[in-house]
């Protein structure tokens, strides 16, 4: 008990005194996981929303391994991001290994199947819905695409949100492929990882209450700007 | 407006699924003016026949030929769902939506979209999310939205059910403005009091196929079937 309330002062503290080191670690944060979930959420709206109304041999097969990639262990991504992009790997020319841009790699192989999955749960019943409207206004596939997505824009958020929450709260593959390096690759989890390690547990606990500040901030900032729960519902 | 897609030729149009019969053989001849009223108890295939001409059913034999290439001709088409499907945006958008699918004017557009909101009631709710509007408003939006871009065909699904006398008197006034503009229209419906309102010509169905059919005036006054007889009595037809 001590030791959360020692978290909080600490947290409280850091935060107050907007300690440099904090500030850097937790714009890193935002910055990987942010780009992490705009390029995912631009490969696994679409493809969610695809699969939802197209039909193809296998569909099912693969709608089945989208959902299994849902639970992809990170450390696995992580080992296998960073075996790619290690020197001797097929990208080590790019130098990119232990770099805030391997981080959003990682990140991204991460969150893209649950972006999707949850996009493609939600656009199936949407479709449901569209399906003999759409089809009768003759439109095609690609504005079938843009207009599901469009007006399922709510549960494509909340599908959003889910990825952004398991981008930013990601330790595993982010601290096999980034190193956490200070000034560097840190973020907030990693750094939390290492004064665990180190026995400060109340810092890393303050680190704690602040990423779990940060991910409810996220989150609450973009249902505002998007007008979630406000005036009229859909 | 010059309708092109006439005549349009049924021959042997069957439907089924998962083994059973709904509806067919079908053969019909739609010439370019008018109302045709599609009458039948429930289960008939009233719905189905209107989807398998407009091409949302797909066929399990015979064919439905238009006189332009099918694409062209169901781009030429709207449909007017039982259950109104309304689109999760304004009034404003769903009556947009038709026309953004063609190449036309942000202006034209607009222009459209405010004098059909005007016809249909609705011009102060243009920004509104449609889908709380009331079940004869949705019914009118997505009657407007299916005239706005002025298909040469029409088909409706029992539009008026559920609608009061009101309502019901407002869409078929504009159907019957659609029809003064040269819009040929399919409908069916359980309403006969409508189809004698409406119909220039009748399909009676009963079983998915066509019982009886002719111009709508000889068959109230004379129907040729005991089946026909009997549904216009009120009677119990299966």
């Amino acid at each position: 008990m001590t030791d959360i309330w020692q978290g909080i002062q600490a947290a409280f503290w850091l935060i107050a005194t907007l300690d440099p080191d904090l500030v850097e670690i937790t714009l890193r944060s935002l910055q990987v996981s942010l780009s992490a979930l705009l390029i995912a959420s631009l490969i696994a709206l679409p493809l969610g929303t695809w699969l939802a109304i197209r039909r193809f041999r296998f569909r099912r097969t693969a709608i089945a391994v989208l959902n299994a990639f849902m639970g992809l262990p990170p450390v696995v991504v992580g080992l296998i991001v960073y075996l790619l992009l290690s020197r001797s790997g097929p990208f080590g020319v790019f130098g990119l290994l232990f770099t805030p841009t391997a981080m959003i790699i990682a990140q991204v192989i991460i969150i893209t199947p649950l972006i999707a999955s949850i996009t493609h749960q939600a656009m199936r019943e949407l479709w449901a819905e569209y399906h003999d409207l759409l089809i009768s206004m003759n439109v095609p596939p690609h504005k079938r695409i843009g207009t599901l997505i469009m007006d399922g824009r709510r549960a494509l958020l909340t599908a959003a949100l889910a990825g952004f929450g398991r981008a930013i709260g990601e330790v595993g593959a982010i601290m096999i492929v980034g190193g956490n390096i200070d000034h560097a690759t840190r973020v907030l989890t990693t750094a939390i990882a290492l004064e665990t390690g180190k026995g400060d547990f109340a810092l890393a606990l303050g680190l704690g209450f602040v990423l779990i500040g940060l991910a409810v901030s996220v989150s609450l900032i973009i249902h505002a700007l998007s007008g979630t729960e406000r005036g009229s519902r859909w | 407006m010059v309708n092109s897609l006439f005549p349009m030729i049924a021959r042997g149009v069957m439907v089924r699924r998962r083994g059973k019969r709904l509806l067919g053989p079908v053969d019909m001849t739609l010439h370019a003016t008018g109302i045709t009223v599609v009458l039948g108890p429930n289960g008939a295939g009233k719905t189905t026949l209107l989807k398998a001409l407009h091409g949302l059913e797909r066929l399990n034999a015979g064919q439905v030929n238009w006189s332009i290439p099918d694409t062209d001709a169901r781009a030429r088409q709207a449909y007017v769902f039982q259950t109104p499907i309304i689109l999760q945006r304004t009034v404003r958008q769903n009556l947009a939506y038709p026309l953004n699918l063609i190449s036309i004017s942000k202006d034209a557009v607009a222009l459209a979209v405010a004098a059909w909101a005007e016809r249909i009631g609705l011009a102060d709710a243009l920004d509104r999310p449609a889908t709380r509007l009331s079940g004869g408003e949705k019914q009118k939006l997505a009657l407007a939205r299916a005239l706005i871009g002025e298909p040469e065909l029409l088909f409706l699904d029992e539009p008026c059910t559920n609608l009061d006398g009101r309502s019901t008197r407002e869409i078929e006034g504009l159907l019957r403005a659609a029809r003064e503009n040269g819009t040929r229209i399919i409908m069916a419906t359980h309403d006969l009091g409508q189809a004698r309102r409406m119909a220039s010509d009748i399909l009676f169905l009963v079983d998915g196929t066509i019982h009886e059919s002719g111009p709508s005036a000889s068959c109230f006054s004379a129907p040729k079937t005991n089946a026909l007889r009997a549904f216009l009595n009120g009677d119990i037809v299966e």
